[in-house]
């Protein structure tokens, strides 16, 4: 499947203070892409995450929405882009003196019109999505770990928004939630046409719904490879990569 | 004798391992291998016999690794098949992964001159976040007075609630036992000119003036200070704020601003709360130890104070409460990103909040003096 290019990188290098963890990168989003970034824990994939949505500046490089230079723009065309995307953060991020309703309900109520009572509604069919249905008036304190991440889901996609960030979501689910929430992040983006850039470790979810995706190397502290997650396992020759997407079980596997 | 040396015999050094080789028990040191290997000139090859060895854990593998990088740097072989089938294993296991050589936070010698210009660049840094943090929240009231502020009704009446009515009692016990002080410190001086009916003009003024307000500021400070510096430092940490700034709302108002207002507003009402408990106090003092009467002390109180002393004062705790409030919300703000950052901010925020509450107390007192009020 080709798609055109919605979200593009370039030459991106980023760094704590002098510390650069990745340099180089370069890769492009298609619109309607199920993109995974994938990599080593630590490489830098919740901070590739961070500077593409805006919440980091990169040390150097680019990152392009459309025709738009995100980091050059001027602060209202980058809101503009900003409404447009639902994250989910690696930790959840729910708001902690908020119920979870109170917490999908705030975009809803920050950029729609709709009634109270219209949100009530959306709300709770936002968390029946995510497998939350009745746990509406609970705390993010009350909730294990893996609801908030799904909670977190929720709020992510309260708006629709047309451009999703996912890190770790399927992190401490147990496999059939997590079959589900790969089933719902495809129906979000066959049904609503979204495009999802998600960090995951979940091989079994980088080859269901990945069309796409990037691989990080922490070694050489740049991308080993772009591609087909499929295609890469066939095609790659880079025993790094196909490691990886065989977690660690090469041993005779190996060409 | 844990560790004995066979050889080198043809330029193979053994290395025989012995006895229990735990943690707690008296090992022998990897330096004896270290002066082995310098002093042999011709060893070409390290090899292992652990027959006699009877029990181990991590302690091995550490001697171990550390003769393999001897090894590796003098381009010695090591044999490790004389070595126990686990400690080889785990000795894989630690070297799979290269030490990250960028990841040690380097410790540069730092002489004094740059030390200086560190701290120098650091103070001018935190004081240009301040004064754009001071700029910002200034932004956002404007914003509430035009009715466009973007937070939420029911935290500023969380807060008001927590910051006023749950105040009530430590601020009546502090106040309370801070007008019975200033009684009893005065007491003693009036008597010696018979002049103790002044006891009442004394606390009346102290407490009403500035007293009550820089109490209820510091416990204020304290308590409510370092409560919002924590809130918004946990928020950070759980990236909760970073949430709030990709909706695209501002932090300032939706964070800052609710906390502000609600101590802005319930500082003077806890201030005149706080006049009355000490002016109470004093009457303990002056009717129980003095034998004033009770209508003479009130008189007396009343006739004392003006109402341009309760301005001041209220005056004193409006400014008390932006100051605490600034102060919490910018070190939560500027928290890092771990649990012992959220104290440090906590911490902070109370050193933040009664420094500037003291040398705000004076500079208004200044002030005061030269206007003649
Ligand atoms: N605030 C920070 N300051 C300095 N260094 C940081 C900071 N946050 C992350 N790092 C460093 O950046 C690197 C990448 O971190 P990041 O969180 O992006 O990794 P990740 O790929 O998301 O890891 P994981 O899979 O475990 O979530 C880490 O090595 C870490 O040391
Ligand atoms: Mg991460």
């Amino acid at each position: 499947m080709k798609t055109d290019p919605f979200i593009i990188v370039r030459d991106l290098t980023m760094a704590y203070g002098d510390y650069v963890i990745m340099r180089d990168l370069n890769f492009t989003v298609g619109r309607g892409d199920i993109f995974i970034i994938m990599g080593g824990s630590g490489c830098g994939k919740s901070t590739l995450m961070k500077i593409m949505v805006g919440l980091k500046e990169p040390a150097r490089g680019k990152v392009f929405y459309g025709d738009l230079n995100f980091w050059e723009a001027v602060p209202d065309d980058r809101k503009h882009i900003v409404q447009n995307i639902g994250i989910l953060y690696q930790s959840g991020a729910l708001w902690s003196s908020m119920t979870l309703a109170e917490n999908v309900a705030l975009p809803l109520e920050e950029y729609t019109d709709l009634s109270p009572n219209e949100i009530r509604e959306l709300v709770s069919f936002k968390l029946s999505m995510v497998g939350l249905a009745g746990y509406e008036d609970f705390y993010p304190a009350q909730i294990s770990g893996g609801m908030r991440k799904r909670a977190g889901i929720a709020r992510a996609i309260a708006l629709d928004p047309d451009i999703l960030f996912f890190d770790e979501p399927s992190a401490g689910l147990d496999p059939v939630s997590a079959k589900r929430l790969d089933d719902l992040i495809l129906e979000l983006r066959n049904s609503l046409g979204a495009t999802v850039v998600v960090v995951t470790h979940e091989l079994a979810s980088i080859f269901a719904i990945g069309n796409n995706s990037v691989f990080l190397d922490s070694e050489t502290r740049t991308m080993a490879a772009v591609g087909n997650p499929k295609m890469l396992l066939e095609n790659s020759q880079d025993p790094k990569i196909i490691n990886f997407l065989m977690r660690g079980e090469t041993e005779g596997h190996l060409r | 004798m844990k560790l004995r040396f066979n050889g080198p015999t043809d330029g193979v050094l053994m290395i025989r391992l012995s006895g229990n080789w735990q943690i707690g028990e008296d090992l022998s040191s990897p330096n004896e291998v270290k002066t082995k290997l310098e002093s042999e000139t011709d060893i070409q090859r390290v090899t292992f016999d652990t027959k006699e060895l009877t029990q181990w854990d991590s302690s091995l593998p550490i001697l171990l690794l550390k003769i393999k990088n001897l090894c590796s740097e003098k381009k010695i072989y090591m044999d490790s098949d004389g070595l126990p089938r686990g400690a080889n294993r785990l000795i894989e296991l630690a070297t799979a992964v290269p030490i990250e050589k960028d990841a040690r936070s380097v410790e540069e010698n730092k002489t004094f001159f740059s030390l200086v210009g560190a701290e120098t660049i650091h103070f001018l840094k935190s004081a240009k976040e301040m004064i754009a943090f001071i700029g910002e929240a200034f932004l956002a009231f404007i914003k509430f007075l035009s009715g466009k502020a973007r937070y939420r009704r029911s935290d500023l009446f969380m807060t008001i609630q927590g910051c006023g009515a749950k105040a009530l009692p430590i601020v009546s016990l502090i106040s309370l036992l801070v007008g019975l002080i200033l009684a009893f410190v005065g007491a003693i001086q009036l008597k010696m000119f018979g002049a103790q009916i002044y006891i009442a003009d004394l606390v009346g003024i102290a407490m009403v003036r500035v007293m009550g307000a820089v109490m209820t500021g510091i416990i204020m400070a304290g308590r409510t200070g370092a409560a919002f510096a924590a809130q918004i430092g946990t928020m950070e940490v759980n990236e909760e704020i970073d949430a709030l700034k990709t909706l695209g709302i501002s932090p300032m108002e939706f964070l800052v601003l609710p906390r502000m207002l609600a101590l802005v507003f319930m500082m003077p009402l806890l201030c005149i709360y706080a006049d009355l408990m000490g002016i109470l106090g004093g009457g303990i003092v002056g009717i129980g130890m003095l034998d004033l009467n009770m209508s003479q002390y009130y008189i007396q109180t009343k006739e004392a104070i003006s109402l341009n002393d309760l301005w001041i004062g209220l005056f004193h705790s409006a400014v008390f409460g932006v100051l605490v409030a600034l102060a919490g919300c910018l070190r939560g703000i500027q928290c890092g990103r771990s649990a012992s950052d959220v104290g440090n901010a906590a911490t902070s925020a109370v050193v933040t909040g009664i420094v500037s509450i003291i040398v705000a107390t004076a500079i208004i007192t200044v002030m005061c003096n030269v206007l003649g009020i």
